[in-house]
């Protein structure tokens, strides 16, 4: 027996989107050349790349020479927090993030420290938002970089990025955003946000793997972190993936013309599910501010059973969605996430995140909400283990 | 990930990433049975980072590698698989608890743990939560239904070289109802055979060995290891090693370090060959003795689970094993006032009879069931 198959899990990526795979392919079948190269293949790959950084430039409102593509959102936050805190002088070095942040943003933190360099990390409340006024408190003398993302990845939650930038600017202290999730889920203005860096992921927006950016302002100090070539102005060596930057600049405008239409639908697909879910399911609820979010993320804690056995019995009813992150052998670790916004563990681990796209429809969504009223129900039917 | 697949399953298979369970998964698909591969994820190996010699072998259980074997016959088989996290149960029900059996002077069997609490119970709910009423492991060992006691029973295997009923001793009628041993008819190289057949990739893959979460079996070190990282000072366990007559030969470094039987490491010299033959966590002393004074002729054993038999009102002949090597020797079992408690009274006396390792009461291939000694 086969069953069809519902992608909600929209968050940990996206299906490349067909415009996007027509432009891709035609690089790749005959844009060829090294970008670097100074001959005629070279030039129109050269050319193909930098019309994408324009595309991607255009989306966030950033000048395109001071966009450094990348292999992905988690080299573009690695570039960010390292290369900032390792070009800050001084005898003394402190970094501030918050607890909310996604582990490309955490683990070179959690260099840094070992470098030398102190970190503080902004815990939020339930809501899932990070206080501007946690951030001021945060500051020290010799604080040489914030960090703090834009939209959170498991619950949706948007962060105050132009208060805390209010307050970085007037400092000078170099703000970075990881705008991974927010990236054609929310309008993004660099200018207006006022931040000095600003990471991007292609295949979150229907791109494919392997591309991302960052964008840099002018005059920020930024040491690197990988050495080569004399690529992308000296701040990212490595032959240019001319193919995967076209297929993420013809992604952002795709991304720029659907944003308002598809965030209205997103939004009502989103409340109808939630609508249904508190409606049938008894002991269950939203995490996070279910103000402050983007259209498509939903988190919602089923008290009472394992969102690990959840996912699969989903899955096998060909539902796909996710808990918190998933580590390297497929199982799931307890969401450092859901646990900083004060979730006990029993329910951070009876939570699930739901996070819808393009494909989705009301139908899905329908479909989705039965198979929950039933798996929910059987699963603490048959737990023997209170939690 | 296929665009399809079963939309139920009812059986699901315990895949460890070894041949035994691989083969499992494998027979059970070319049954036609629709099946679900989970592998247990028990207990994280990069945790007490020491233990680990740089570069050198990582311990057998829940490496990366072993996921990747058990994902890739999924894969060959066509079944879907999950990796299912149960580190948090593993550790208070398996690992703690032989944590604090060491320290305590006695010497536990965490695999008997890991089957009645992990196995044979978190299993089963995972199982359960997934649709599938029934599981399958890759134990040798052999379950039937005995319609006149109205029963589930548990036998040795085929293989009594792979016999693994000594671990199984505390199944419950419950759980025997939903488990199947679909190697309990089949050698070890028929297995392998099979396995190579179906063109498995673990085919050839070496068996597990030893403690899984404990590298190359040095318990001692585990243990130092766990206490250091885990913050916990257990109560201070030197003190002397002394004979069974009260003589004071030497001192030792910790009562946790040595288990009855032991020869190595007792750093005392003597003109016999010295054995532990017991330890007193409460006096902290480790007593020694000849080979002679390992012997015991009777022992109790309590916490007693009865399998193919409901229970006990009068003695029973039956051969009984007293650790896994152990080749089971014929005895008495006794009931005593305490229904969950007996008396095992041996033909001949048996060497290291070592509180805190399971017995197990056997008649011929039956497992009658068994009991902690005390």
């Amino acid at each position: 027996m086969c069953v069809q198959r519902f992608y909600f899990d929209h968050n940990a990526t996206t299906p490349v989107a067909p415009e996007v795979l027509e432009a891709m392919v035609s690089c790749l079948g005959q844009v060829y050349g090294n970008a670097s190269s100074i001959h005629y293949f070279g030039q129109a790959a050269k050319q193909k790349l930098e019309a994408a950084r324009r595309q991607i430039s255009t989306l966030i409102n950033a000048n395109p020479p001071d966009l450094v593509f990348t292999c992905g959102g988690t080299e573009a936050d690695n570039l960010a927090v390292l290369g900032v805190a390792r070009a800050a002088t001084g005898s003394t070095r402190h970094a501030v993030t918050s607890a909310i942040e996604h582990p490309a943003v955490l683990a070179p933190c959690l260099q840094l420290e070992k470098e030398g360099v102190a970190i503080t990390r902004v815990r939020v409340g339930p809501s899932g938002v990070v206080e501007p006024e946690d951030v001021l408190k945060a500051l020290r003398a010799d604080t040489v970089l914030v960090s703090v993302m834009h939209v959170n990845n498991e619950l949706g939650t948007v962060q105050p990025i132009a208060e805390i930038a209010r307050i970085t600017r007037e400092r000078r202290i170099p703000l970075h955003v990881d705008g991974v999730q927010a990236l054609g889920k929310i309008p993004v203005d660099v200018e207006a946000l006022e931040a000095d860096l600003y990471s991007i992921s292609g295949h979150k927006i229907y791109a494919p793997k392997g591309i991302g950016a960052l964008w840099v302002r002018k005059g920020t100090p930024l040491a690197a972190v990988a050495f080569g070539g004399h690529h992308e102005r000296d701040r990212r060596p490595g032959t240019e993936n001319v193919p995967g930057a076209v297929a993420f600049g013809a992604a952002a405008e795709l991304a720029a013309r659907n944003l308002a239409a598809e965030t209205a639908r997103l939004t009502a697909l989103r409340d109808h599910l939630e609508n249904a879910i508190l409606d049938r399911i008894p002991d269950s609820g939203i995490n996070g501010s279910p103000w402050r979010r983007v259209a498509n993320t939903s988190n919602v804690y089923f008290d009472g059973i394992d969102g690990e056995a959840l996912v699969i019995a989903l899955d096998l009813r060909g539902f796909s969605v996710s808990t918190g992150a998933a580590c390297s052998s497929g199982a799931l670790a307890p969401s450092h996430v859901l646990t900083a916004i004060g979730l006990g563990s029993g329910r951070a681990r009876a939570s699930m995140r739901f996070s819808l796209g393009r494909s989705n429809t009301l139908e899905q969504v329908d479909a989705l909400v039965e198979a929950l009223v039933a798996s929910v129900e059987h699963l603490r039917r048959i737990s023997v283990h209170a939690r | 990930m296929p665009d399809s697949g079963p939309i139920a399953a009812p059986i699901a298979v315990a895949m460890s990433g070894g041949v035994d369970s691989s083969t499992v998964a494998a027979l059970l698909a070319r049954q036609g049975r629709a099946v679900v591969g989970l592998t247990m994820q028990l207990w994280n190996q990069r945790r007490l980072p020491g233990l680990v010699p740089e570069g050198g072998a990582v311990g057998r259980c829940c490496s990366l590698d072993d996921v990747y074997d058990a994902r890739r016959v999924a894969e060959q088989i066509g079944i879907p698989y999950y990796v299912v996290n149960f580190e948090r149960q593993f550790e208070a029900a398996v690992v703690k608890p032989f944590v604090d059996e060491y320290l305590a002077g006695r010497t536990p069997i965490p695999c008997t743990l890991c089957n009645n609490y992990i196995k044979f119970d978190r299993f089963l709910e995972m199982a359960d939560s997934v649709g599938a009423r029934t599981v399958a492991t890759g134990h040798y060992a052999r379950i039937r239904f005995d319609q006149a006691g109205g029963r589930y029973q548990l036998l040795r295997p085929a293989d009594h070289s792979k016999d693994q009923t000594y671990f199984l001793f505390g199944l419950t009628q419950a759980q025997l109802a939903r488990t199947v041993f679909p190697l309990g008819d089949l050698t070890k190289s028929a297995v392998r055979e099979l396995a190579r057949s179906m063109g498995l990739s673990v085919a050839d893959k070496d068996d597990s060995q030893e403690i899984c979460f404990v590298p190359n079996g040095d318990y001692a070190a585990f243990l130092d290891a766990y206490l250091k990282e885990t913050g916990a000072t257990p109560a201070e366990t030197r003190g002397e090693i002394v004979s069974a007559d009260g003589r004071t030969l030497g001192r030792h470094s910790g009562v946790h370090h040595f288990t009855v039987g032991q020869r190595r490491g007792l750093g005392v010299a003597a003109a016999e060959p010295l054995y532990v033959i017991a330890t007193d966590a409460q006096s902290q002393r480790v007593i020694v003795g000849g080979a002679d004074d390992l012997l015991r002729g009777r022992f109790f054993a309590r916490s007693v689970n009865w399998i193919s038999i409901a229970g006990l009102d009068q003695p029973v002949h039956a051969e009984v094993k007293i650790r896994n090597k152990h080749a089971a020797a014929p005895a008495t079992v006794q009931p005593t006032e305490d229904p969950g408690r007996v008396e095992v009274i041996f033909e001949a006396p048996q060497r290291a009879v070592t509180p805190g390792q399971g017995a197990v009461f056997y008649q011929g291939d039956l497992v009658l069931g068994g009991g902690w000694i005390e």
